[in-house]
């Protein structure tokens, strides 16, 4: 198992802030609008430094979208920033019909998606974005997996022509990509290579991921661990390079597990390689309020979830040979 | 600079391509078509600046308009064609598959001349409000246009872009409201009243013109009033009365013909009311 030491950890939702300062930098048509949490979502900087670029919509994520839309027109490039909720639910018809539909080059940036929004409870925590964004025709979905790999997405997608939805999260993870990483949409990351088990991890459960498959590595079992950053469009090659080595697979996500990588990696495989697979993801309910490590571990999305999953996944692999 | 006589007569060509394109498609929306069709053919062919030879979706340095009440296609169609942005011969084409002139307009199918879908209500004066910020960024002078059905006042994303843009100044926007108290399901006093139009949007800090939508006189008259007003640092909205299905004796007085098309005794009857001026498709 590969070693990730790490000396900090930061919020992905700051690599956000710190990408989009520098894609402001480097092009004048970035433009940013903000629904009354410029703080929350770090966009502060960039409004420091372009106070006419910036657009305060206040509380009407709806009107964002479209204002959004309408400043592609002319040549634009809007990133909007609110929470993952506001981004995707509250606003889904908007973002189908004037951005999606409308083939409009919009960056739909969302922070505090998923259960480690923490206190705030269930109505904040959504947890099926990922599934809302990837059922849009053309969309893009990414989920980074640390402060360095958000901002390295919000670069790329500010150098993309099209629309993207970028989610990302409000608590401290470990910061364990490089710093000067080349971010490329639609490529998985290899993290460790072995032949076992596929593990594809999304977000910061990539960083559980790698913890588990350390715990793993003690036990005799060598984890292939893939970062899938992007979930639409799928490395659809790199998925499959992977399973047929290893012949079983789990998926991590901080999603519901309908909808999401977890379906995304199942649609792919029971049409070109079918193997038995593991979700790790919210179980269909609804999150609640606590502290990010008390939901983690409530909600069953921690290193030991993937450890016992990998264990089941493997031994249904060896029921199947078995039966062959 | 087409004389008030010569944009009537359009008007009425636009009319009657309005009727034979949903009757041709047995389906869409001939009353909220017929009618804007005087305002709509007074800003195409007398107020907006734009190149529908070379069409590009920036439009940098021209006028935009966006209609956010999308169903009235037929009418924006017509428009489109006539002012040459695409074949009038493909107007026969509406609603028909592998169409570019889908239900409600689209970007999606690539339409020359309009820059985003609409159809689900409420959506257009945001979009436009963008686009008018856009040129603003752009130091482009040139003034963004937006059309809503007074029942579409009913979606809330309305307001919060109306409260936007008269608190953030967009004064380069021109937001047309259609008037006609009809909807779907009956009369807006039947639906649900949206009280007057007038002190809602003047105490969010637009300029309010009151304009009558079916004389082409004060059509050409209203707009220009409107676009006197931009650049004093309010957005702009005209009232404007019309009468559905207007031009269109049997369809006028009720909300019945929102959505219905006529058969062909009845499309009969009302091209005997419109003058063929330009030549059906």
């Amino acid at each position: 198992m590969k070693k990730y030491p790490y000396t900090e950890k930061k919020d992905t939702r700051s690599g956000f802030g710190a990408g989009l300062l520098e894609a402001g930098k480097k092009n004048p048509e970035v433009v940013a609008l903000c629904a009354d949490l410029t703080g929350s979502l770090k966009m502060d900087a960039f409004e420091k430094e372009f106070p006419n670029r910036f657009f305060q919509i206040g509380i009407a994520e709806a009107n964002m979208m479209g204002i959004a839309a309408g400043l592609t027109i002319g040549g634009k490039i809007p990133f909007t920033g609110t929470f993952a909720n506001f981004s995707t639910g509250r606003v889904y018809d908007q973002i189908r019909q004037s951005i999606v539909y409308s083939g409009k080059n919009v960056k739909i940036c969302a922070s505090h998606a998923g259960i480690t929004l923490g206190e705030d409870g269930a109505t904040h925590q959504i947890l099926e974005d990922i599934g809302m964004m990837r059922m849009l025709p053309g969309m893009v979905v990414i989920n980074p997996a640390d402060y360095n790999q958000t901002k390295a997405a919000t670069l790329a997608i500010a150098e993309y022509d099209g629309p993207v939805y970028l989610r990302f999260g409000r608590p401290v993870v470990p910061v364990f990509t490089p710093a000067d990483q080349k971010f490329e949409i639609g490529k998985a990351i290899s993290f460790n290579d072995g032949a076992d088990v596929s593990i594809f991890a999304t977000g910061h459960l990539l960083w559980k991921a790698i913890e588990a498959g350390e715990i793993l590595a003690s036990k005799g079992i060598e984890a292939d661990i893939i970062n899938i950053h992007t979930i639409k469009p799928l490395d659809v090659e790199a998925v499959l390079k992977s399973v047929r080595k290893t012949q079983c697979v789990v998926t991590a996500e901080e999603h519901q597990i309908h909808g999401g990588l977890g379906d995304a990696i199942a649609h792919v495989l029971s049409q070109h390689y079918p193997a038995p697979q593991e979700f790790i993801g919210v179980k269909d309910v609804f999150g609640e309020s606590g502290t990010p490590e008390q939901l983690m571990k409530k909600y069953g999305l921690e290193a030991e979830n993937i450890v016992a999953a990998v264990e089941k996944v493997m031994s249904r692999k060896k029921q199947e040979l078995s039966h062959s | 600079m087409k004389t008030i006589n010569e944009l009537e007569k359009i008007a009425s060509q636009v009319r009657s391509d309005i009727v034979r394109q949903v009757h041709l498609a047995n389906s869409g929306h001939p009353g909220g078509s017929l009618g804007c069709a005087d305002f709509l053919v007074a800003l195409y062919f007398h107020q907006m600046k734009y190149n529908s030879a070379s069409f590009s979706m920036d439009g940098k340095q021209e006028d935009l308009f966006f209609l956010s009440n999308g169903h009235i296609s037929p009418l924006f169609y017509s428009v489109l064609a006539r002012a040459g942005y695409f074949n009038v011969s493909e107007l026969s084409t509406f609603r028909k598959i592998d169409t570019r002139l889908q239900g409600h307009p689209t970007t999606h199918e690539g339409l020359p001349g309009i820059r985003v879908a609409s159809g689900s209500l409420g959506q257009g004066l945001s979009v436009a409000i963008g686009a008018a910020l856009a040129k603003k960024l752009d130091g482009d002078k040139q003034l963004v246009y937006c059309l809503c059905g007074d029942g579409e006042m009913e979606e809330g994303q309305v307001w919060e872009a109306i409260m936007y843009a008269g608190a953030k100044k967009v004064d380069n926007v021109i937001a047309t409201v259609d008037v006609n108290h009809q909807q779907i399901d009956g009369s807006i006093e039947h639906v649900l009243p949206y009280g007057d139009l007038r002190p809602k949007f003047e105490s969010f800090g637009w300029t309010v013109i009151n304009m009558n939508g079916n004389n082409m006189a004060e059509t050409v008259a209203g707009l220009e009033k409107a676009k006197a007003e931009t650049g004093k640092g309010k957005p702009v909205a005209i009232l404007m009365k019309t009468e559905m299905g207007q031009g269109v004796d049997f369809m006028m007085g009720s909300h019945k013909w929102h959505g219905v098309a006529p058969n062909a005794e009845q499309t009969q009857k009302a091209l005997a009311q419109l003058e063929e001026t330009l030549g059906d498709f």
